[in-house]
């Protein structure tokens, strides 16, 4: 018994070492030498057969640890078993995160450069959990999220520029020309789904930044716009010295000036929004929208037959999750200083969307933990510098061997028999 | 059958390509009454259904469902409409549940458009203002009375894609319900049920149309149920009508045996 197991896994690790060294040979087995002669190639297949020894090894240990432990649930639990102990630890987990992450400026270790890198981690916080609507919630497959984005990127960068209006006012216009975005995305796509779905709206974003590449007049073209206002707390700037008739707020406030105000400002104001949108979906799963939503995911024909109308719902979808985006785009913009098309492609709704989908579809906590592992973690690593995408993929194999459907993927219900919300 | 007919069915004709899989069908469900359609399988059962129901649209032909403020002609509307503004419910010949969300909450979508309106399309909602959260107690009180209704009640919190079988059947009855309809359309309720569930079933059927006043057309293979509870019968073979009566009436007809049967002529030509 033991000695079959033993060779089956012994044959696995050995299928699984030839495919590895026979992808690694192209990739990691030759290299450019660069001699005085000129360049030539040169080979390192020590390298290769590291590769394939570290492959093999690793599927050795995990088909043996599959094969005596046969028993441990790999799949979702079905509703009934674990989400009592889930449920307990949900709000508890999200109100501790709210609380690090309102006090995180404040605490000793943190530096400029920490929270600088938090702003950035709640953008694609904030992002994911408006595809969260679009992907987990209502089932659509988004892969041109990042047109929303960048719309409301655009849209605060030429308000502001062009016409001088302040941040606070361009922030919901920039939801609303975003929310517009989602609905015109939404029409055509209406009647399609899963992977004619995802094409479209790929197609989508690429679109909308080819657009912006080339309407030199309006976006700048791929010089992008620069010197965008940054946002002000009621009218104090955050600056060394404030023009005729504005004050700053180092010297509102009688401090002196630092630039680690700004940089703690924007960390609010992208964490008020961030949170702002998980109240909003947290509120609306609860309500006849939020739960038609999960309904077109689960069955679409079923949704028809008891009087919804599938056109409504995914506009509302389509629309809602671009609005978020809008914010958190015109929020990139004000906190950058400047945009170009290229901070709007293809690999950022990838992103996005992986966030959404390690996070496990539909859950909000996931989508906070997916966004540090997925954007933190790189940044926090760049010591490692080439390696750091080697770790990346790494330990992303290891999240799907380990949690093959997302982080957090069971739900709670947004309504109880048992009042025991 | 009572005065005025529910539902009427007039020469109802529906092609997919070459192939006719309901020709030329007129009968009448009536209010308060249960009419069965059966016949050998791939004889337009569901495609009838899914007429009515608004997801295919028939070439020829009118349906016209009497509500008390006048007839509601379903061949005009789409499908979601004809849930809504004609008030069909149906349920599926292999179930369709929100199979990941509560069982509760199974019944609560399918209110969707009284909650909807309450909610001032989600602005009372978000806001938590009390007339949501009235509309929602009433809605949580009608699927109360369906879960108990269906002896659902104990797994309200369940994930509905977790229950055995039969009870997903009758979860799925209990949906359709949730939509108050006037007439409620069953494809195959009793599939796969065992003998208990299926008698729990009778009961369930009678009591919805004794207590609510409802039109059930319901398509079932299973005779105890269809020669138990239906006060009229509709028998279909390739698309046409080839017998209506009463349940002792159908169970005589020659034509309605020789369907089930087969014709000793036909019998090469058409194995079953
Ligand atoms: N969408 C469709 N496109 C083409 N043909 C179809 C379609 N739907 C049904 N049919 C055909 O119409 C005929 C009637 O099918 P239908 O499903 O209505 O039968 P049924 O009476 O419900 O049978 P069963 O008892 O097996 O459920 C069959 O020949 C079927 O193949
Ligand atoms: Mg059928």
């Amino acid at each position: 018994m033991a000695g079959a197991v033993l060779a089956g896994a012994l044959r696995e690790a050995l299928a699984a070492a030839v495919v590895a060294a026979g992808l690694a040979l192209p990739l990691l087995g030759f290299r450019l030498v660069d001699s005085s002669q000129g360049l030539s190639l040169g080979t390192r297949l020590d390298w290769v057969a590291w590769a394939a020894l570290a492959v093999g090894l690793g599927r050795f240990l995990l088909t043996l640890s599959r094969r005596l432990r046969p028993a441990s649930p790999r799949h979702r639990p079905s509703a009934g078993a674990v989400p009592a102990q889930a449920d307990r630890l949900r709000p508890w987990a999200g109100w501790a995160l709210a609380g690090l992450a309102v006090t995180l400026p404040f605490l000793p270790f943190a530096d400029r450069n920490l929270v600088d890198k938090a702003t950035l981690v709640l953008i694609y916080v904030m992002l994911g959990w408006g595809l969260n609507i679009v992907v987990g919630l209502a089932g659509l497959l988004d892969l041109g999220f990042v047109a929303f984005y960048a719309v409301g990127a655009y849209s605060y960068a030429l308000l502001s520029t062009g016409l001088g209006w302040s941040f606070w006012i361009c922030l919901p216009l920039a939801g609303l020309f975003a929310a517009g975005f989602g609905v015109a995305l939404g029409f055509p796509v209406l009647r399609l789904r899963g992977d004619y779905l995802a094409i479209v709206t790929l197609g989508f974003g690429e679109i909308v930044r080819v657009v912006l590449q080339n309407w030199q007049d309006l976006t700048g073209g791929p010089n992008g716009i620069s010197a965008i206002p940054r946002p002000t707390l009621f009218g104090l700037r955050f600056a060394a010295n404030a023009p005729e008739g504005h004050r700053t707020f180092a010297d509102f406030f009688g401090l002196p000036f630092s630039g680690e105000h700004r940089v703690i400002f924007l960390y609010f104001v992208i964490l008020g929004l961030a949170l702002l949108t998980n109240l909003f979906t947290l509120r609306i799963r609860r309500l006849p929208v939020g739960r038609a939503w999960e309904a077109l995911r689960e069955d679409e024909i079923a949704c028809r037959s008891l009087g919804l109308n599938p056109t409504n719902i995914k506009l509302s979808a389509f629309a809602l999750g671009a609005m978020f985006a809008g914010f958190a785009g015109s929020f990139f913009a004000t906190r950058q200083g400047f945009i170009s098309p290229e901070s709007f492609t293809f690999i950022e709704s990838a992103v996005i969307l992986a966030i959404v989908v390690l996070g496990g579809m539909g859950s909000q906590i996931g989508v906070v933990l997916a966004a540090l592992l997925l954007v933190g973690l790189p940044e926090w690593f760049r010591d490692l510098q080439q390696y750091r995408m080697l770790a990346f993929g790494g330990a992303m194999v290891l999240i799907m061997l380990w949690k093959p459907s997302g982080l957090l993927s069971d739900r709670s219900p947004t309504i109880r028999l048992g009042d025991r919300r | 059958m009572t005065a005025a007919p529910l539902l009427e069915v007039e020469h109802v004709t529906m092609r997919f390509g070459g192939l006719i899989a309901v020709n030329d069908l007129s009968f009448q469900a009536g209010r308060n009454s249960i009419t069965a359609v059966i016949g050998p399988n791939g004889a337009g059962k569901t495609t009838l259904f899914n007429c009515i129901t608004g997801f295919y649209r028939p070439q020829v032909g009118r349906m016209a469902l009497h509500h008390p403020s006048g007839p509601v002609l379903l061949e005009r509307l789409d499908d979601h409409r004809i849930a809504a503004r004609g008030r069909v419910a149906r349920t599926f010949q292999n179930i369709r549940l929100f199979t990941r969300m509560s069982v509760l909450e199974n019944l609560i979508v399918a209110q969707h458009r009284t909650l909807m309106a309450a909610s001032g399309f989600s602005l009372a909602g978000l806001l938590g203002l009390p007339v949501y959260r009235r509309a929602e107690a009433r809605a949580v009180d009608k699927a109360r009375f369906w879960l108990d209704k269906t002896g659902l009640a104990a797994f309200a919190d369940d994930e509905a894609g977790s229950l055995p079988y039969g009870s997903q059947r009758r979860l799925e009855i209990a949906r359709a319900m949730c939509t108050d309809p006037l007439l409620l359309c069953l494809d195959e309720p009793a599939a796969g049920l065992n003998p208990r569930e299926s008698a729990e079933l009778n009961r369930l059927l009678l009591d919805i149309r004794d207590e609510q006043r409802i039109g059930l057309l319901l398509i079932e293979h299973d005779m105890s149920v269809v020669m138990g509870i239906s006060d009229r019968v509709v028998v279909l073979d390739h698309g046409a009508k080839i017998a209506e009566g009463t349940p002792d009436e159908v169970r005589r007809d020659p034509a309605v045996i020789r369907a089930y049967l087969g014709e000793p002529e036909d019998e090469e030509a058409r194995p079953c």
